[in-house]
């Protein structure tokens, strides 16, 4: 899209295509000649891997709800039938429940890329505050997703999380009853929340594409932050990059395989297998791995209000980013205190991660306090401050420089 | 970034390591590890323990757990007991279900087919409840994955009934079983020695009953194993000549530029 | 890996080859992934295991029929009147759209045992009507006979006859 197109539409059927609906011209420019910095690692793979998470669920879902029954009498058993009866119906399931997690690896890479070496920086603000909406998308339809085969946690889940809303001043309470239909969750909110979930990811498809068009204006950032200069920074995204984002997809899909056919169920959780019981609480509830963090700022605030504005508020930071961070360098590479910052930031996240899924009582919540202040704290001040104080190691003329100079590294 | 990911990684285990033992004293005890032979990548079930296996299910835990999601068509479908067809039909002929309307609007009996679901011992929750004393016997059909610990924590469970410790105080209709969760179960110890008599002959001891029927509830919550690992196995060999020569293909690619 | 990447000379055929090879090996990966989408919507364990019922017959008057539901689709079992019979014998069958005796259409003269289903488009034909005694159908005009055999209209085959048999003399197993 930056740049003379290069597209040459030949003769006859396509030529004539070109001059009514140039989509041939579109797609050659954007998948095929679109110039990419020639320095791209392998954490610059996760954008092809995510867009093929987001197909794989879309068909293994559609594929789902043909089987599916979104009531509380049937959904249970429904998907039990899926399991037990359907052609290949496990495999389908277990594709879709997995894939969800993998999802969430590949994009938290993919965020935590952005942040090392600083995607989110001008002139690239809007495409990441495109992705952090992509995110809470793929939240909000996880969240229903986990909520479908009406097992114990996916009601008490459902019943915690939309429970949050109720902590709104003057209009929480009514927010609830309308989210639920009723006065706690049951079938009604069972079967919103089964059309949203087939609803959502198709909005996320439409971002995406709004995401890969803001990324292709300016172009994509590169392991050094600096800007691409000439035509000698750059290769044709096809074949070079289509390849390797290919390699590291069969590599990824190693890894996704194992789950499917050996652990099927360990990111999951056991209570979710007992039909939900409106009448009795699992003794332990915990949201779904990548959610986790956030659950544990939730549970670090003592009032429930600040907890559920913290939590939220864990999120929108992330859409202040580029505006935070004041630091003209790009990439991590150049700057040696935020690489140790960055580190700490990454470890504060695990940390979190690892007290959601803890009870909330003694030691759990002290850390889960000084993780929530050293979270906020790191976009709130460090970065801030950072880019006022950091002396930036010196940076090279151009993409082209280091990579030859660091040949044959790959 | 390199540098960044090995600190990462190496103080994430140091702090692993700290915090683990603490989560680990939970409040049950921990089941042993026993070797199932649907372990492992390619595992597969041990056809004649899961027909003891259902022998067990069916002459003692029957008599109050369902087993809803299952039908008797399952018992001979592959990668199961694998019973024949005429067994299957006979076994069901045992059973009598509740069929109908008939043509004057009225239900009656008939005896079970094939395709009809294992036959539950009450006709519904409240039912089970009142008669085991207000603690409802759970569903049988999904327990292996709806217990954390699986199959090793069920058998555990089975064979691990104890006196209660001195300073436990039992209500009357409890027990005491250190796997459980607050050590207090409603069911009582379900096996004992010679319970019953296998027809293949195996002896019917406690942990042997346990096992198989730890077996078939295995092969209850996932009939699909064997087709799963066996899938799995070609998948990943398939994947792992892919990556070669997609790697193989990238080099080629690349060594272009240079 | 490294030793044959060296650029010496131009090596298109060994190159292609490689090219080529993963573009197949992808193809083959792709069909296998495509076969379970697909296989997903034939009919399941549970249907398939539904596949027979059985039909108490001692109510059915001659001259009446009743319909059943079999694999979700309507089954007109009719008990025949002697004329009816006769009726469907006398016709030359060499002379039917879907030529087929009577004989081979039931197991007991009397009892005529059919899927209700026009082989037209799928409606289902209305009993005792149209040109020839036997069924017709309202949807496209499909006119069959006192044996279900089309006689008249687009549709192309007889009406089918199901697999069933007679458990005894009152009672028949369908499927």
């Amino acid at each position: 899209m930056s740049g003379e197109s290069t597209y040459d539409p030949g003769t006859g059927f396509t030529q004539w295509l070109d001059t009514r609906l140039p989509i041939l011209r579109l797609a050659h420019d954007s998948f095929v000649d679109y110039p990419t910095p020639k320095n791209l690692n392998y954490w610059w793979t996760f954008g092809g891997i995510l867009t093929f998470c987001l197909v794989t669920q879309i068909i293994t879902g559609i594929i789902l709800a043909m089987h599916y029954t979104p009531h509380v009498d049937f959904a249970f058993n429904s998907v039990e039938h899926i399991m037990r009866n359907v052609n290949y119906g496990w495999l389908i399931r277990y594709i879709h429940a997995n894939g969800a997690s993998m999802f969430f690896i590949a994009v938290y890479i993919h965020m935590f890329r952005g942040l090392y070496y600083g995607s989110y920086k001008a002139p690239r603000e809007v495409l990441w505050i495109l992705g952090v909406v992509i995110y809470l998308l793929m939240m909000a339809a996880a969240f229903m997703g986990y909520v479908l085969p009406w097992g114990q946690m996916s009601l008490w889940g459902a019943t915690v999380i939309t429970n949050l809303f109720g902590a709104i001043p003057l209009i929480g309470e009514n927010i609830a009853i309308w989210l639920w239909g009723g006065y706690s969750v049951d079938n009604p909110t069972l079967n919103r929340f089964f059309s949203l979930h087939y609803l959502i990811p198709f909005l996320i498809f439409g971002v995406v594409i709004l995401h890969i068009w803001a990324l292709h204006v300016p172009g994509n950032n590169n392991p050094t932050g600096i800007s691409v200069k000439s035509e000698q920074d750059t290769v044709p995204f096809h074949p070079y990059y289509t390849v390797k984002d290919g390699f590291a997809l069969s590599l990824f899909l190693i890894l996704f395989s194992y789950f499917i056919f050996f652990a099927p169920n360990v990111l999951g959780h056991a209570d979710n297998y007992i039909q939900a019981n409106p009448l009795v609480t699992p003794a332990h509830i915990v949201p779904e791995w990548y959610l986790l963090p956030f659950y544990a700022i939730l549970r670090a605030v003592p009032d429930k209000l600040g907890g559920v504005a913290l939590m939220f508020g864990a999120i929108f930071v992330l859409f202040l980013l580029p505006w935070l961070d004041t630091s003209k360098v790009r990439s991590a590479r150049y700057r040696p205190l935020f690489r140790q910052f960055y580190v700490l930031f990454i470890l504060d996240c695990l940390l979190l991660g690892y007290l959601g899924a803890q009870p909330a009582e003694g030691i759990y919540i002290v850390l889960a306090r000084i993780g929530t202040i050293y979270y906020f704290a790191h976009f709130l001040v460090v970065l801030p401050v950072l880019g006022l104080v950091e002396k930036p190691k010196a940076i090279p003329e151009s993409i082209s420089e280091p990579v030859l100079a660091a040949k044959p590294a790959e | 970034m390199r540098k960044a990911i090995k600190t990462i990684l190496g103080a994430s285990v140091v702090a692993m390591s700290l915090i683990a033992p603490a989560q680990a004293a939970g409040d049950a005890k921990h089941p042993g590890v026993i070797d199932w032979s649907f372990n492992g990548p390619l595992g597969t079930y041990d056809r004649d323990a899961l027909r003891r296996g259902y022998q067990v299910y069916k002459e003692v835990c029957a008599s109050c757990h369902s087993m809803n999601q299952l039908s008797f068509r399952n018992l001979s479908q592959e990668g199961g007991p694998e019973f024949s067809e005429a067994e299957v039909k006979a076994i069901a002929k045992e059973y009598m279900v509740e069929d109908g309307p008939d043509d004057y609007g009225d239900m009656y009996e008939r005896e079970a087919l094939a395709s009809d679901r294992f036959v539950a011992p009450y006709p519904n929750d409240n039912a089970a409840r009142a008669a085991n004393g207000g603690a409802y016997p759970p569903d049988l059909s999904l327990i292996n994955k709806a217990r954390s610990g699986g199959p090793d924590y069920i058998h555990a469970l089975l064979t691990g009934y104890e006196e209660a410790p001195e300073g436990v105080e039992m209500r009357p209709g409890l027990y005491y079983n250190p796997y459980m969760a607050g050590g207090k179960i409603a069911m009582p110890s379900p096996l004992m020695e010679d319970l019953l008599e296998y027809g293949d002959g195996t002896a019917a001891s406690v942990e042997q009953m346990s096992l198989d029927v730890t077996h078939f509830l295995n092969w209850a919550a996932e009939p699909e194993l064997e087709a799963r690992k066996r899938a799995g196995f070609m998948v990943l060999i398939y994947l792992a000549i892919f990556a070669g020569l997609m790697y193989a293909s990238m080099r080629k690619i690349w060594a272009d530029l240079h | 890996m490294a030793e044959q990447d060296k650029p010496t000379a131009e090596q298109p055929n060994r190159r292609d080859f490689l090219y080529l090879a993963t573009g197949a090996f992808a193809a083959v990966g792709v069909a296998n992934v495509v076969w379970p989408l697909v296989h997903q919507m034939n009919p399941d364990a549970s249907v398939k295991a539904l596949a027979s019922i059985e039909v108490d017959l001692s109510s059915v008057e001659t001259g009446q029929s009743i319909t059943v539901t079999w694999r979700g689709k309507p089954v007109f079992i009719r008990r025949r009147t002697q004329a009816e019979i006769t009726e469907a014998r006398a016709v030359a069958v060499t002379d039917l759209p879907d030529p087929q005796g009577d004989g081979e259409r039931v197991q007991k003269d009397e009892w005529l045992v059919m899927v209700g289903i026009c082989t037209h488009l799928g409606c289902v034909p209305l009993g005792q009507s149209g040109d020839f005694n036997g069924w017709f159908c309202p949807c496209h005009g499909s006119h069959y006979d006192t044996s279900g055999r089309i006689r008249k209209g687009p549709a192309p085959k007889n009406l089918e006859v199901p697999a069933y048999e007679f458990v005894n003399d009152t009672r028949i197993k369908i499927g």
